[in-house]
């Protein structure tokens, strides 16, 4: 067993745990933060992604041990006192899902694409920054227009 | 994915060591590919050594006529590296082109190059650049590095800390990605500096990434993509599998040559 401490969702936690403890399994079994998803668990679908130092990857092709002294940030850190962030504001907005599945991890990498692309981003610049999210429900089209929304409404609530 | 010990060494000189200390050792660099890897169980190191937090091994930088790129160094900062972008776009733009965003937020030049995986991006950047791979113990030219499918001319204890690469004068990538999986079935780097001209192609051979000997010649002469037509391409070793057959990717490999060729010169 090995000791990591990380932030999560602003909150300090360490544990000790098996180092071949994936971060997904440390979020979802230890933190019981059960947001962040395993969909293909084969780093293709990004249903697991979540932000470790403000950059989102996929939990679940990541060792927790080498997010040691980091921040992470899942689907749980967004919404503020009841407010949702206006990602996730957008996807309820424009019905960006159907079951849901893959929704954490659409709205985790869409913050990131605003974060590296801005707040202007028009539908090919999604579609292709989406290549590393995949819905098997909706067929993209409201994902796509729930992204862009979502861009603009977060240039208004900086 | 199988029990290991965790390492977290600070210096180069640690990696070595605890390399020696563990029989079936594996360096964890990004893990984009041995965390898959492991998880299958196709490997079951004993010990996994995590170069996260081992120090001279990030950072990119121009180095007279050469730009040095850190080990470490992500595939997203390599893509948005202003020094990259303004020496060598085609290279920004392979890293660029490589997994998806969140892998390339995670994957590195060095793990890329050890792995030496068939259809990986960079090796053939390597091989068309004429790049020096800088380990802990030597400097290895691209040509004498990569020596068939996952097999490289690292020894035991040996870690890349670095790649260096000159600037050409014109270069290009271009691949034709796998419908499913994005991986490239072929991919075609081109480079011209002076009169000499590279072409290396990853994903098609059997024998993982080289340089076609034929199509160099006839681009030498002329550095257009029609002198790429009628330079027989050698498939005879080339992957055939559910996806395309040999034949398939050696016409694949002219057209991307073409296409490359023609994105070099600005076109």
């Amino acid at each position: 067993m090995i000791s990591v401490s990380m932030t999560v969702n602003g909150k300090a936690v360490s544990a000790k745990i098996d180092p071949r403890t994936l971060l997904v399994q440390f979020l979802r079994e230890n933190l019981l933060l059960t947001g962040t998803h395993v969909g293909c668990d084969t780093s293709q679908c990004g249903a697991c992604v979540v932000h470790v130092d403000g950059k989102a990857i996929k939990s679940c092709t990541t060792l927790a041990a080498t997010c040691d002294g980091a921040s992470v940030v899942t689907i749980e850190g967004l919404a503020h006192d009841g407010v949702l962030h206006p990602m996730q504001e957008a996807f309820r907005e424009n019905h960006g899902l159907q079951c849901g599945f893959c929704t954490p991890g659409m709205i985790m990498s869409a913050i990131d694409i605003v974060n590296r692309k801005g707040h202007d981003l028009d539908e090919h610049t999604i579609r292709e920054e989406l290549e590393g999210n995949i819905c098997r429900c909706t067929g993209y089209h409201n994902i796509v227009k729930s992204v862009a929304a979502g861009a603009h409404a977060m240039a208004g609530s900086k | 994915m199988y029990a290991f010990a965790y390492q977290r060494p600070t210096t180069v000189r640690q990696v070595q060591s605890a390399l020696g200390k563990h029989e079936d050792a594996k360096i964890l660099a990004g893990g984009q590919t041995l965390l898959p890897t492991m998880k299958q169980r196709l490997a079951s190191p004993s010990a996994v050594i995590d170069l996260g937090h081992v120090a001279g091994l990030s950072g990119i930088e121009k180095k007279g006529r050469n730009i040095v790129i850190g080990a470490m160094a992500r595939h997203a900062e390599v893509a948005t590296s202003e020094v990259v972008r303004e020496a060598i776009p085609a290279l920004a733009a392979l890293a660029g082109g490589i997994g998806d965003p969140a892998v390339r937020n995670r994957g590195t030049i060095g793990g890329s190059v050890a792995n030496n995986d068939p259809s990986a991006d960079y090796p053939a950047a390597l091989l068309a650049l004429g790049a020096t791979i800088v380990t802990n113990k030597r400097k290895i030219a691209a040509d004498d590095f990569f020596q068939g499918m996952f097999t490289t001319a690292l020894e035991e204890g040996e870690i890349i800390t670095k790649v260096s690469f000159p600037v050409p004068a014109k270069a290009a990538y271009v691949k034709f990605p796998n419908p499913a999986s994005r991986y490239a079935m072929v991919g075609v780097f081109v480079s011209k500096k002076g009169s000499d001209v590279k072409v290396a192609v990853t994903g098609a051979s059997n024998e993982g990434v080289f340089r076609a000997a034929g199509l160099e010649a006839a681009l030498k002469g002329k550095f257009n993509p029609k002198a790429v037509e009628g330079v027989a391409v050698d498939g005879s070793n080339f992957i055939a599998d559910i996806h395309g057959s040999a034949d398939y990717r050696a016409n694949l490999v002219s057209v991307m040559t073409k296409r490359a060729v023609t994105k070099a010169l600005g076109k």
